[in-house]
């Protein structure tokens, strides 16, 4: 992993900033359901998932939309420096009620310039890619 | 019922204000995974200029889904909850939500285009600050599924 921080002259395209594997289970969507507000019940209910054709009970988009930023935020320093950030929500993540699911996201180096940065999130579970497009753009300064 | 196009430059009332609490702060924080301090310790965020504790940037989400409620609740918008896949997010930021903010969000509809038998809707949020100050727009690209044969 990169050693360099975001204010460094080292820092350069390609550079993994920061990466992380995070366990969900069911709890953890329980947890989010009500931290959000978001209690649409394929999160938390396996039969209303079945009835409405999903493989199983899935985390929140926004869960692992959130969990994704925050794996660079300690590099960043300051989650304000944050400008824009963006997903395409591409596959979902089957969350077993025994075994739960493992999200792992590595964050590196789309593009910088003096003042800015570009990360892109490489974001898979079960080694498929779950969120396409998954980039954020912060200060440097 | 097709989404209706009609909702694109629809104005719709500002949200009622939404106060960020500190501990619902470090309630969402704990439910994204984000252990970084400033989230959480008051100290941290102040160290880093911030009046209290900095919530984690998906936060925004929090107030824009009251956006959604009105759109949802609209009786013509063709909408319904069990037909509508979050598609893609975008948030941009002038800058973070801390604990004490007191936040309104205004819902615009941006976008409603054709995509098989339902629509893409892309649904704007322009959240303020008690001084009308910009903090952030959360934009959610969301597709509508067309009825059932």
């Amino acid at each position: 992993m990169s050693a360099h921080t975001i204010d460094s002259a080292e820092l350069a395209v390609g550079d993994i900033v920061a990466e992380r594997t995070v366990h969900l289970t069911r709890e953890s969507l329980v947890r989010y359901a009500g931290a959000s507000g978001d209690f649409n019940p394929i999160h938390y209910r396996d039969d209303i998932a079945a009835s409405v054709g999903l493989p199983g009970v899935l985390a929140h988009g926004m869960l692992t939309m959130g969990l994704a930023a925050e794996t660079v935020v300690p590099w960043l320093g300051d989650a304000g420096r944050i400008l824009d950030y963006g997903v395409r929500f591409t596959r979902p993540v089957v969350v077993d009620p025994d075994a739960g699911a493992d999200v792992t996201v590595q964050g590196k180096v789309l593009a910088l310039d003096e003042e800015f940065v570009t990360i892109d999130l490489s974001v898979t579970a079960a080694d498929t890619a779950v969120l396409g497009k998954a980039r954020l753009r912060a200060r440097r300064g | 019922m097709p989404v209706n196009p009609e909702l694109v430059g629809r104005d719709f009332p500002p949200t009622a204000p939404y106060l960020v609490g500190r501990e619902k702060v470090r309630e969402f924080a704990r439910a994204v995974f984000a252990d970084d301090p400033q989230h959480t310790d008051p100290d941290a965020a102040q160290a880093l200029g911030y009046a209290d504790v900095v919530a984690p940037p998906t936060f925004a989400m929090v107030i824009q889904d009251l956006t959604l409620q009105q759109l949802l609740a609209e009786p013509d918008s063709g909408i319904e909850l069990h037909r509508l896949i979050h598609a893609e997010q975008r948030f941009a930021y002038s800058r973070p939500i801390v604990a004490g903010d007191e936040l309104v969000a205004t819902l615009a509809i941006t976008q409603v285009r054709p995509f098989g038998k339902g629509a893409m809707v892309t649904s704007e949020a322009t959240i303020t600050d008690a001084d009308d100050a910009h903090v952030v727009t959360a934009t959610s690209v969301l597709l509508v599924g067309g009825d059932e044969e």
